[in-house]
């Protein structure tokens, strides 16, 4: 019996953003959210990681191959948010807040029906080099 | 001699884009980056000062004052805020890295104490671009 590997690949996008919860008022916002709630938007570098586990394939001995797992995020996430407002030029965030928690959950839900059901999938977001966040956890 | 570096972080929203063109034409020039809703980056900022060091305390400038004093005087005006809109020392002006860079030694060398020399600022705008300045023409 073969043994589970995970495979990981690694992407990076460029995108502006603001954490804001328009029920709030700015007041409310600038107290949870500090300056990530500036109203001229920031951003960041995000650095992706996309781990797909399961047991290696009989004839290829892959997981996943990692060219076609590549092109995939590019197909799906980079082209959604690179160099984006995430706040103003996504879908996906119209209503949601960008936090890197919500963004991670977003391309899992964007990757997953792509990726074969025998696999698991785990996303890894860095926001900064120093925060980052993972799901599901 | 002996250079130090104390290296400071920000992230910030920008675009590039020339008001004196036509849409076409700054997106043709810029491409993805001249976005009109913006995106962002992590900026890592490395500023390189040079002396030798003082024969009481051993240091060329106290690395910690050197840090509040790059915080004080460029990362407080830089860091969750847009590049083209919020940072007076930018205003008017394209914000490449490169002009930033040239933005940013402008405003820390002349708040540099009596006998501290900048040498030289690296800013790094993705894992795969960064320029140095050395000051001058």
């Amino acid at each position: 019996m073969s043994k589970r590997v995970a495979v990981i690949r690694k992407e990076q996008f460029n995108a502006a953003h603001r954490l804001f919860n328009p029920a709030w008022d700015d007041a409310k916002n600038t107290e949870v959210f500090g300056k990530c709630a500036l109203p001229n938007y920031h951003g960041h570098n995000y650095d992706l990681e996309v781990r797909v586990t399961g047991k290696p394939d009989k004839n290829t001995g892959y997981v996943m191959d990692l060219k076609e797992l590549s092109d995939l995020i590019k197909q799906e996430i980079i082209n959604r948010f690179d160099h984006k407002n995430l706040n103003l030029d996504t879908e996906e965030f119209k209503e949601l807040n960008p936090t890197a928690e919500n963004i991670a959950v977003a391309i899992y839900d964007l990757l997953r029906p792509h990726i074969n059901k025998k696999r698991d999938l785990m996303i890894r977001l860095y926001e900064t080099p120093r925060n980052y966040v993972e799901y599901p956890a | 001699m002996v250079y130090l570096t104390r290296i400071e972080h920000f992230n910030a929203a920008h675009k590039l884009y020339n008001p004196n063109w036509s849409k076409e034409k700054n997106d043709e020039v810029f491409g993805k980056c001249a976005n009109e809703n913006w995106h962002g980056h992590n900026f890592e900022l490395f500023v390189t000062i040079k002396g030798d060091p003082d024969p009481d305390t051993g240091f060329v400038y106290d690395a910690k004052k050197l840090g509040a004093l790059v915080n004080e005087k460029v990362v407080d005006k830089l860091d969750h805020r847009n590049l083209n809109v919020d940072v007076d020392f930018m205003r008017g002006k394209l914000c490449s890295i490169e002009n930033l860079v040239i933005g940013i030694w402008n405003e820390l060398q002349p708040n540099l104490p009596a006998g501290v020399q900048l040498h030289c600022l690296k800013l790094i705008e993705t894992s795969k671009i960064y320029v140095e300045y050395y000051g001058g023409k």
